[in-house]
C-alpha cells in the first residue's frame, strides 16, 4: 500500500500534480491511497517552502514543481 | 516501500566527453540561428504593423481607430517576443536558485547583510505566490532573522523579471534601472524597519512550533541540457499562463493610446498633482495584475503626459501588494505585522514616486 500525498493549498498546479500522481499510479497499477495535504501547518512540518509538492510514503520526492508522468512513475516505484 | 533514496527525478546519462562538445556546439549554432531570426523578425515588427493596419485594413491615417490599431498589432507581437526571450533567460537562472538554497545563504546572516541579500535573491529565486505562506514558515524556522524574510517576501514578487524586461523593451534602459533600485531599495528598507520593529511575537504562534529543516528532496544535479529544458519549461509555463493579459493589457494600453487626447493625463496623473501619488498607490495595492499585462498600461499612460513617478508607483503597488497575498499571509502573520508591512512597502512605493516625480 503507497501512501501518496499532494501538499498544496490548492493551486492549478497542485490539481495537476495530483492528477499525474493518480493517472501514474494506475498505469503502474499499484495499490495507493491518494490524499490532499492543503493545511498549511501540515505543509510547513514536511519542511516543504515550495508548492505543490509530491510526499510517497512520507518521504518528500518533488517540490515546487510538476514533473512530468514518467518521472512521476519513476518516484513511486 | 520505496528503498532507492536517491532517486533523482531527473536522470541524466553520463555522456562521453565527445558526444557533450559535441551537444554545446548544436545548443550553440541552434541558439544563434533562432536569435538571428528573433532579431530579423522584431526589427520588422514596426513596419509590418504599418502595412496591416494601413494596406490590409485600410484603415484611414490620423483617425483615432487606426492609432489604437496600430498600437495594437505592434505591440502584441513586440511584447510577446520580449517575454519568450526574457522568460527562457530567466528559467535558466532559476535553475541555480532554489529556495532552500537561497535558505541556507540567508540563515544566521546579520541583519543589515541579509537585507541587501535577501532583496537580491528574491529577484532570481523562482517565486509563486500560492508559496509564501510555507516559504515564509521555512524562512523564519531555520533561522532567518523576520526583516531579512520580509526582505525576501517584498522584493520576490515587486522587482519581476518580466516587468524588468518589458520596461527595458518599451522605455530603454533608463527606466528600467530606475524600477530595479527603486524596488531593491524598498525591500530593503521596509524589511530592515519591520526587523527594527521587534514584531516577532506578531508572527502566529504555531508558526514557530513548526519542524525546521530542510524537505529532504535530494538536489538535482542538472547539466547544462537540463538547464536549456528548464528555460523553455518556464517559457511554456508562464507564457502560456499570462500570454492572455498582456493580449488585454496592450488593448487596453491601445485604447487609451487611441481615443485619449495627449495630454490628458497630464491633469490627473502629472507631476503638479501631488495627490496623484498616494492615490495611485492606494487604487494599486487591493488590486492585482500579471505584471506582464500592467506594463503596456503603463506605456500608454505615460505617453498621455502623466509623470513617470505615479506610473511607476501605481505599477510597483499593483504587483508587489495584494488583496489575495494579504488573505495567505493574514494565515502566518497576525493583524499588527500584516498591517505593519503593507503600511511600510506602501509608504515606501510612495516616497520612491515623490522622488521621481521631483527628480526626472
Amino acid at each position: 500500500m503507497k501512501k501518496i500525498q499532494i501538499l498544496g493549498t490548492g493551486c492549478k498546479k497542485c490539481t495537476f500534480l495530483s492528477e499525474t500522481a493518480d493517472k501514474a499510479a494506475k498505469e503502474l497499477g499499484l495499490t495507493y491511497e491518494l490524499t490532499k495535504v492543503t493545511n498549511l501547518a501540515e505543509i510547513a512540518n514536511f519542511g516543504v517552502m515550495f508548492t505543490p509538492a509530491l510526499v510517497v510514503d512520507g518521504q518528500v520526492k518533488v517540490a515546487g514543481k510538476v514533473p512530468s508522468l514518467d518521472d512521476v512513475k519513476k518516484l513511486l516505484v | 516501500m520505496s528503498l532507492s533514496a536517491d532517486t533523482t527525478p531527473r536522470i541524466t546519462p553520463l555522456l562521453p566527453h565527445k558526444r557533450r562538445t559535441s551537444a554545446v556546439i548544436k545548443y550553440v549554432s541552434v541558439g544563434l540561428v533562432v536569435s538571428v531570426l528573433w532579431w530579423l523578425v522584431y526589427g520588422h515588427l514596426a513596419l509590418a504593423a504599418h502595412w496591416l493596419t494601413y494596406q490590409a485594413f485600410g484603415l484611414k491615417a490620423g483617425t483615432h481607430l487606426a492609432s489604437a490599431v496600430e498600437f495594437f498589432v505592434f505591440e502584441v507581437p513586440k511584447v510577446l517576443m520580449l517575454l519568450v526571450l526574457v522568460v527562457f533567460g530567466v528559467g535558466i537562472v532559476r535553475s541555480y536558485f532554489t529556495p532552500d538554497r537561497t535558505r541556507a545563504i540567508l540563515a544566521g546572516k546579520r541583519e543589515s547583510v541579509g537585507n541587501v541579500l535577501a532583496a537580491l535573491l528574491g529577484v532570481v529565486t523562482p517565486f509563486c505566490s500560492c508559496s509564501a505562506v510555507p516559504l515564509f514558515i521555512g524562512f523564519v524556522t531555520a533561522g532567518v532573522p523576520l526583516g531579512v524574510t520580509f526582505s525576501f517576501l517584498i522584493s520576490a514578487p515587486m522587482v519581476n523579471e518580466i516587468a524588468l524586461v518589458l520596461l527595458f523593451g518599451l522605455f530603454g534602459w533608463k527606466v528600467a534601472a530606475l524600477y530595479l533600485g527603486a524596488g531593491l531599495f524598498i525591500a530593503l528598507v521596509a524589511g530592515w524597519i519591520i526587523g527594527r520593529l521587534k514584531l516577532e511575537r506578531q508572527v502566529e504562534d504555531w508558526v514557530y512550533a513548526t519542524k525546521t529543516g530542510s524537505s529532504g528532496v535530494v538536489e538535482e544535479s542538472i547539466d547544462f541540457s537540463g538547464r536549456v529544458a528548464a528555460g523553455r519549461e518556464a517559457v511554456r509555463d508562464i507564457v502560456g499562463r499570462v500570454w492572455l493579459y498582456v493580449v488585454i493589457g496592450i488593448a487596453v494600453g491601445a485604447g487609451i493610446h487611441g481615443y485619449v487626447p495627449t495630454n490628458a493625463m497630464a491633469a490627473i496623473m502629472g507631476k503638479d498633482a501631488w495627490w496623484s501619488v498616494p492615490l495611485s498607490v492606494l487604487i494599486g495595492v487591493p488590486m492585482y495584475s500579471n505584471a506582464a499585462g500592467i506594463v503596456p498600461v503603463v506605456q500608454a499612460l505615460l505617453s498621455k503626459g502623466a509623470a513617470l513617478g505615479t506610473v511607476l508607483a501605481f505599477m510597483m503597488s499593483v504587483i508587489g501588494l495584494s488583496l489575495p497575498e494579504a488573505v495567505i499571509l493574514r494565515k502566518v502573520l497576525k493583524w499588527p505585522l500584516l498591517l505593519t508591512f503593507f503600511g511600510v512597502v506602501a509608504v515606501g512605493i510612495m516616497l520612491v514616486g515623490f522622488l521621481f516625480n521631483a527628480l526626472l
